[in-house]
Protein backbone atom coordinates (compact mmCIF):
# COMPACT_ATOMS: atom_id res chain seq x y z
CA UNK A 1 0.00 0.00 0.00
CA UNK A 2 1.18 3.50 -0.80
CA UNK A 3 1.32 5.71 2.29
CA UNK A 4 1.86 9.40 1.73
CA UNK A 5 3.01 11.29 4.81
CA UNK A 6 3.19 15.05 5.38
CA UNK A 7 6.79 15.95 6.14
CA UNK A 8 8.01 19.23 7.53
CA UNK A 9 10.99 20.02 9.70
CA UNK A 10 11.14 23.79 10.24
CA UNK A 11 14.85 23.55 11.04
CA UNK A 12 15.79 22.11 7.64
CA UNK A 13 12.80 22.52 5.27
CA UNK A 14 11.64 25.76 3.67
CA UNK A 15 8.18 24.34 3.04
CA UNK A 16 6.20 21.16 3.74
CA UNK A 17 6.21 18.21 1.31
CA UNK A 18 4.48 14.85 0.98
CA UNK A 19 6.73 11.77 1.13
CA UNK A 20 5.60 8.38 -0.17
CA UNK A 21 6.31 5.06 1.52
CA UNK A 22 5.52 1.62 0.16
CA UNK A 23 4.20 -0.41 3.08
CA UNK A 24 3.63 -4.18 2.88
CA UNK A 25 0.54 -5.03 4.90
CA UNK A 26 0.32 -8.53 6.40
CA UNK A 27 -2.29 -10.73 4.69
CA UNK A 28 -5.57 -11.44 6.48
CA UNK A 29 -5.06 -8.79 9.13
CA UNK A 30 -6.55 -5.30 9.32
CA UNK A 31 -3.95 -3.06 10.92
CA UNK A 32 -4.55 0.24 12.63
CA UNK A 33 -3.17 3.40 11.03
CA UNK A 34 -0.78 3.78 13.97
CA UNK A 35 0.75 0.39 13.07
CA UNK A 36 1.25 1.63 9.50
CA UNK A 37 2.98 4.72 10.86
CA UNK A 38 5.30 2.47 12.87
CA UNK A 39 6.11 0.49 9.71
CA UNK A 40 6.88 3.78 7.93
CA UNK A 41 9.09 4.80 10.84
CA UNK A 42 10.91 1.48 10.56
CA UNK A 43 11.81 2.53 6.99
CA UNK A 44 12.57 6.13 7.89
CA UNK A 45 13.34 6.90 11.53
CA UNK A 46 12.92 10.66 10.98
CA UNK A 47 9.12 10.45 10.65
CA UNK A 48 7.67 12.25 13.71
CA UNK A 49 4.27 11.67 15.30
CA UNK A 50 2.76 11.55 18.77
CA UNK A 51 1.49 8.32 20.32
CA UNK A 52 1.16 6.92 23.79
CA UNK A 53 -1.54 4.50 24.95
CA UNK A 54 -2.26 2.99 21.49
CA UNK A 55 -5.85 2.21 22.52
CA UNK A 56 -7.85 5.41 22.08
CA UNK A 57 -7.61 6.65 25.64
CA UNK A 58 -4.82 9.24 25.75
CA UNK A 59 -5.76 11.22 22.63
CA UNK A 60 -2.14 11.77 21.55
CA UNK A 61 -2.27 10.45 18.00
CA UNK A 62 -5.00 12.59 16.47
CA UNK A 63 -4.12 13.03 12.78
CA UNK A 64 -5.83 13.61 9.46
CA UNK A 65 -6.25 10.35 7.53
CA UNK A 66 -7.36 10.63 3.91
CA UNK A 67 -9.03 13.93 4.74
CA UNK A 68 -10.76 12.95 7.96
CA UNK A 69 -9.51 13.55 11.50
CA UNK A 70 -9.30 10.62 13.90
CA UNK A 71 -7.10 8.68 16.26
CA UNK A 72 -4.54 6.63 14.35
CA UNK A 73 -4.46 3.92 17.04
CA UNK A 74 -8.14 2.95 16.76
CA UNK A 75 -8.74 3.62 13.06
CA UNK A 76 -8.50 0.46 10.93
CA UNK A 77 -6.65 1.03 7.65
CA UNK A 78 -9.55 -0.58 5.76
CA UNK A 79 -11.92 2.14 6.97
CA UNK A 80 -9.90 5.06 5.58
CA UNK A 81 -7.84 3.77 2.67
CA UNK A 82 -8.98 4.95 -0.77
CA UNK A 83 -7.76 3.42 -4.03
CA UNK A 84 -4.94 1.65 -2.19
CA UNK A 85 -3.55 4.92 -0.94
CA UNK A 86 -3.37 6.37 2.56
CA UNK A 87 -2.62 10.08 2.95
CA UNK A 88 -1.59 11.16 6.43
CA UNK A 89 -1.46 14.81 7.41
CA UNK A 90 -1.28 16.68 10.73
CA UNK A 91 -4.50 17.98 12.31
CA UNK A 92 -5.53 20.99 10.21
CA UNK A 93 -5.57 24.55 11.50
CA UNK A 94 -2.81 24.26 14.09
CA UNK A 95 0.86 25.20 13.55
CA UNK A 96 3.07 22.23 12.67
CA UNK A 97 6.01 21.59 14.97
CA UNK A 98 7.30 18.73 12.86
CA UNK A 99 5.69 16.24 10.44
CA UNK A 100 2.46 15.04 12.12
CA UNK A 101 3.14 16.82 15.40
CA UNK A 102 1.15 20.04 15.89
CA UNK A 103 1.35 22.84 18.43
CA UNK A 104 -1.85 22.48 20.47
CA UNK A 105 -1.38 25.68 22.51
CA UNK A 106 -4.36 27.47 20.90
CA UNK A 107 -6.55 24.43 21.61
CA UNK A 108 -5.47 24.17 25.26
CA UNK A 109 -5.83 27.92 25.74
CA UNK A 110 -9.51 27.72 24.81
CA UNK A 111 -9.91 24.71 27.11
CA UNK A 112 -8.32 26.68 29.95
CA UNK A 113 -10.63 29.62 29.22
CA UNK A 114 -13.80 27.73 30.09
CA UNK A 115 -12.41 26.90 33.56
CA UNK A 116 -12.68 23.10 33.31
CA UNK A 117 -13.04 22.40 37.00
CA UNK A 118 -15.82 22.47 39.60
CA UNK A 119 -16.47 25.88 41.11
CA UNK A 120 -18.62 25.91 44.23
CA UNK A 121 -18.84 28.76 46.75
CA UNK A 122 -20.72 26.75 49.37
CA UNK A 123 -18.69 25.50 52.37
CA UNK A 124 -17.23 22.08 51.55
CA UNK A 125 -19.09 19.21 53.29
CA UNK A 126 -17.26 16.87 55.66
CA UNK A 127 -16.88 14.06 53.11
CA UNK A 128 -17.84 14.96 49.55
CA UNK A 129 -20.42 16.85 47.48
CA UNK A 130 -23.14 14.34 46.74
CA UNK A 131 -25.03 14.10 43.47
CA UNK A 132 -28.22 12.21 42.64
CA UNK A 133 -27.99 9.45 40.00
CA UNK A 134 -30.22 11.61 37.75
CA UNK A 135 -27.88 14.60 38.02
CA UNK A 136 -24.88 12.36 37.47
CA UNK A 137 -26.53 10.96 34.32
CA UNK A 138 -26.58 14.48 32.84
CA UNK A 139 -22.79 14.32 32.55
CA UNK A 140 -22.84 11.21 30.35
CA UNK A 141 -21.68 12.03 26.84
CA UNK A 142 -19.76 15.04 28.16
CA UNK A 143 -17.07 13.88 30.58
CA UNK A 144 -15.66 11.23 28.22
CA UNK A 145 -13.76 13.74 26.06
CA UNK A 146 -10.05 12.91 25.85
CA UNK A 147 -8.97 16.27 24.35
CA UNK A 148 -7.52 14.75 21.19
CA UNK A 149 -8.53 17.94 19.27
CA UNK A 150 -9.95 15.96 16.32
CA UNK A 151 -13.22 17.93 16.60
CA UNK A 152 -11.90 21.46 17.03
CA UNK A 153 -9.37 21.05 14.22
CA UNK A 154 -12.09 19.85 11.83
CA UNK A 155 -14.17 22.96 12.53
CA UNK A 156 -13.80 25.86 10.04
CA UNK A 157 -14.97 28.35 12.68
CA UNK A 158 -12.03 27.25 14.86
CA UNK A 159 -9.66 27.53 11.88
CA UNK A 160 -10.77 31.14 11.26
CA UNK A 161 -10.93 32.33 14.87
CA UNK A 162 -8.94 29.98 17.15
CA UNK A 163 -8.28 32.79 19.61
CA UNK A 164 -11.95 33.81 19.94
CA UNK A 165 -14.14 30.76 19.24
CA UNK A 166 -13.89 28.22 22.06
CA UNK A 167 -14.30 25.31 19.64
CA UNK A 168 -16.33 22.10 20.01
CA UNK A 169 -14.01 20.39 22.52
CA UNK A 170 -13.93 23.40 24.84
CA UNK A 171 -17.68 23.95 24.54
CA UNK A 172 -18.43 20.30 25.28
CA UNK A 173 -16.46 20.73 28.51
CA UNK A 174 -18.07 24.12 29.18
CA UNK A 175 -21.46 22.40 29.11
CA UNK A 176 -20.14 19.52 31.20
CA UNK A 177 -19.63 22.04 34.07
CA UNK A 178 -22.77 24.05 33.30
CA UNK A 179 -24.77 20.83 33.58
CA UNK A 180 -23.07 19.72 36.80
CA UNK A 181 -25.43 20.07 39.79
CA UNK A 182 -22.43 20.62 42.08
CA UNK A 183 -21.16 23.69 40.20
CA UNK A 184 -22.52 27.06 41.41
CA UNK A 185 -20.80 29.38 38.92
CA UNK A 186 -23.36 28.96 36.13
CA UNK A 187 -23.98 32.70 35.83
CA UNK A 188 -20.28 33.60 35.59
CA UNK A 189 -19.67 30.79 33.10
CA UNK A 190 -22.55 31.94 30.86
CA UNK A 191 -21.43 35.58 31.10
CA UNK A 192 -18.06 34.51 29.69
CA UNK A 193 -19.72 32.82 26.71
CA UNK A 194 -22.39 35.32 25.61
CA UNK A 195 -20.23 37.33 23.16
CA UNK A 196 -20.64 36.89 19.37
CA UNK A 197 -17.60 34.59 19.05
CA UNK A 198 -17.13 32.15 21.95
CA UNK A 199 -20.24 30.03 21.29
CA UNK A 200 -22.07 31.69 18.42
CA UNK A 201 -19.42 31.04 15.77
CA UNK A 202 -20.74 27.48 15.74
CA UNK A 203 -22.73 27.14 12.51
CA UNK A 204 -23.90 23.65 13.32
CA UNK A 205 -22.14 21.91 10.43
CA UNK A 206 -21.41 18.97 12.76
CA UNK A 207 -17.92 18.13 11.48
CA UNK A 208 -17.08 17.71 15.17
CA UNK A 209 -19.72 15.01 15.60
CA UNK A 210 -18.64 13.10 12.51
CA UNK A 211 -14.98 12.89 13.57
CA UNK A 212 -15.19 12.42 17.35
CA UNK A 213 -13.41 9.10 18.06
CA UNK A 214 -15.36 8.73 21.31
CA UNK A 215 -18.74 9.17 19.60
CA UNK A 216 -19.57 12.38 21.50
CA UNK A 217 -21.85 15.15 20.26
CA UNK A 218 -20.40 18.66 20.81
CA UNK A 219 -23.08 20.24 18.56
CA UNK A 220 -25.79 19.03 20.94
CA UNK A 221 -23.88 20.43 23.94
CA UNK A 222 -23.47 23.76 22.12
CA UNK A 223 -27.24 23.75 21.52
CA UNK A 224 -27.81 23.30 25.27
CA UNK A 225 -25.45 26.21 26.05
CA UNK A 226 -27.33 28.35 23.53
CA UNK A 227 -30.63 27.43 25.21
CA UNK A 228 -29.22 28.38 28.61
CA UNK A 229 -27.99 31.71 27.23
CA UNK A 230 -31.39 32.30 25.63
CA UNK A 231 -33.25 31.56 28.87
CA UNK A 232 -30.90 33.86 30.73
CA UNK A 233 -31.18 36.65 28.15
CA UNK A 234 -34.91 36.79 27.54
CA UNK B 1 -14.46 37.76 27.48
CA UNK B 2 -14.25 38.40 23.75
CA UNK B 3 -15.37 41.92 22.85
CA UNK B 4 -16.74 43.30 19.63
CA UNK B 5 -17.84 46.88 18.93
CA UNK B 6 -19.16 46.52 15.38
CA UNK B 7 -21.58 43.61 15.80
CA UNK B 8 -25.26 44.56 15.87
CA UNK B 9 -25.99 43.71 19.47
CA UNK B 10 -22.45 43.40 20.93
CA UNK B 11 -23.82 40.13 22.26
CA UNK B 12 -24.01 36.75 20.58
CA UNK B 13 -27.44 35.73 21.82
CA UNK B 14 -28.96 39.03 20.66
CA UNK B 15 -27.50 38.68 17.16
CA UNK B 16 -28.51 35.01 17.05
CA UNK B 17 -32.10 35.82 18.01
CA UNK B 18 -32.36 38.76 15.60
CA UNK B 19 -31.03 36.53 12.80
CA UNK B 20 -33.71 33.87 13.46
CA UNK B 21 -36.65 36.24 14.02
CA UNK B 22 -35.76 38.34 10.96
CA UNK B 23 -35.53 35.16 8.87
CA UNK B 24 -39.06 34.17 9.92
CA UNK B 25 -40.40 37.67 9.13
CA UNK B 26 -38.73 37.61 5.70
CA UNK B 27 -40.09 34.15 4.97
CA UNK B 28 -43.60 35.28 5.90
CA UNK B 29 -43.31 38.44 3.74
CA UNK B 30 -42.00 36.65 0.67
CA UNK B 31 -44.60 33.88 1.00
CA UNK B 32 -47.38 36.45 1.25
CA UNK B 33 -46.14 38.59 -1.65
CA UNK B 34 -45.60 35.42 -3.69
CA UNK B 35 -49.14 34.35 -2.90
CA UNK B 36 -50.46 37.76 -4.04
CA UNK B 37 -48.42 37.65 -7.26
CA UNK B 38 -49.70 34.20 -8.19
CA UNK B 39 -53.34 34.78 -7.22
CA UNK B 40 -53.86 38.38 -8.42
CA UNK B 41 -56.00 38.45 -11.54
CA UNK B 42 -55.04 40.51 -13.37
CA UNK B 43 -51.57 41.23 -11.98
CA UNK B 44 -51.24 44.88 -12.96
CA UNK B 45 -50.18 48.16 -11.47
CA UNK B 46 -53.60 48.80 -9.95
CA UNK B 47 -53.57 45.47 -8.08
CA UNK B 48 -50.01 46.14 -6.92
CA UNK B 49 -50.93 49.68 -5.83
CA UNK B 50 -54.01 48.46 -3.98
CA UNK B 51 -51.91 45.87 -2.14
CA UNK B 52 -49.33 48.37 -0.92
CA UNK B 53 -51.87 51.13 -0.23
CA UNK B 54 -53.09 49.25 2.81
CA UNK B 55 -51.54 50.47 6.07
CA UNK B 56 -50.98 46.97 7.44
CA UNK B 57 -49.10 45.98 4.26
CA UNK B 58 -46.89 49.04 4.55
CA UNK B 59 -46.14 48.20 8.18
CA UNK B 60 -45.50 44.56 7.25
CA UNK B 61 -43.18 45.64 4.44
CA UNK B 62 -41.38 48.09 6.71
CA UNK B 63 -40.85 45.37 9.31
CA UNK B 64 -39.58 43.05 6.54
CA UNK B 65 -37.21 45.80 5.37
CA UNK B 66 -35.81 46.35 8.86
CA UNK B 67 -35.48 42.56 9.20
CA UNK B 68 -33.65 42.36 5.87
CA UNK B 69 -31.17 45.06 6.89
CA UNK B 70 -30.53 43.52 10.34
CA UNK B 71 -30.23 40.03 8.84
CA UNK B 72 -27.83 41.22 6.15
CA UNK B 73 -25.71 43.22 8.58
CA UNK B 74 -25.27 40.28 10.98
CA UNK B 75 -24.44 37.95 8.06
CA UNK B 76 -21.96 40.31 6.41
CA UNK B 77 -20.37 41.19 9.74
CA UNK B 78 -19.90 37.49 10.44
CA UNK B 79 -18.34 36.93 7.03
CA UNK B 80 -15.95 39.85 7.54
CA UNK B 81 -14.83 38.62 10.95
CA UNK B 82 -14.39 35.06 9.66
CA UNK B 83 -12.33 35.79 6.56
CA UNK B 84 -10.76 39.25 6.93
CA UNK B 85 -8.58 38.40 9.90
CA UNK B 86 -4.91 38.99 10.70
CA UNK B 87 -4.38 35.25 10.26
CA UNK B 88 -5.44 35.51 6.61
CA UNK B 89 -4.64 39.09 5.55
CA UNK B 90 -1.81 40.03 7.90
CA UNK B 91 -1.46 43.55 9.26
CA UNK B 92 -3.94 45.08 6.79
CA UNK B 93 -6.81 42.92 8.11
CA UNK B 94 -8.35 45.53 10.43
CA UNK B 95 -8.43 48.18 7.69
CA UNK B 96 -9.90 45.75 5.12
CA UNK B 97 -12.48 44.49 7.60
CA UNK B 98 -13.52 47.99 8.65
CA UNK B 99 -13.75 49.16 5.03
CA UNK B 100 -15.85 46.13 4.09
CA UNK B 101 -18.17 46.71 7.06
CA UNK B 102 -18.43 50.42 6.24
CA UNK B 103 -19.35 49.70 2.59
CA UNK B 104 -21.95 47.15 3.73
CA UNK B 105 -23.43 49.68 6.14
CA UNK B 106 -23.63 52.42 3.48
CA UNK B 107 -25.25 50.02 0.98
CA UNK B 108 -27.81 48.91 3.59
CA UNK B 109 -28.68 52.51 4.50
CA UNK B 110 -29.04 53.47 0.82
CA UNK B 111 -31.30 50.47 0.13
CA UNK B 112 -33.34 51.16 3.26
CA UNK B 113 -34.04 54.80 2.38
CA UNK B 114 -34.64 53.94 -1.28
CA UNK B 115 -37.12 51.19 -0.39
CA UNK B 116 -39.04 53.52 1.92
CA UNK B 117 -39.25 56.11 -0.86
CA UNK B 118 -40.63 53.46 -3.23
CA UNK B 119 -43.01 52.09 -0.62
CA UNK B 120 -44.52 55.47 0.16
CA UNK B 121 -44.74 56.54 -3.48
CA UNK B 122 -46.83 53.59 -4.67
Amino acid sequence: MLVSIYRYNPETDTKPRMQDYQIELPQGKDMMVLDVLQLAKDQDATVAYRRSCREGVCGSDGINMNGKNGLACITPVSSVVKAGRLILRPLPGLPVIRDLVVDMSAFYKQYERIKPYLQNDDPPPAIERLQSPEDRAKLDGLYECILCACCSTSCPSFWWNPEKFVGPAGLLQAYRFLADSRDTHTEQRLAELEDPFSVFRCRGIMNCVSVCPKGLNPTKAIGHIRDMLLERGI
Amino acid sequence: MVTSITSLGKNGIYDWLVQRVSAVVLLAWFLYVGFEVFTADPLDYLAWKALFAQTWMRIFTLVALVSLCAHAWIGMWTISTDYFTTRILGSSATRVRFLFQFVCLVVLIVYFVWCIQILWSI
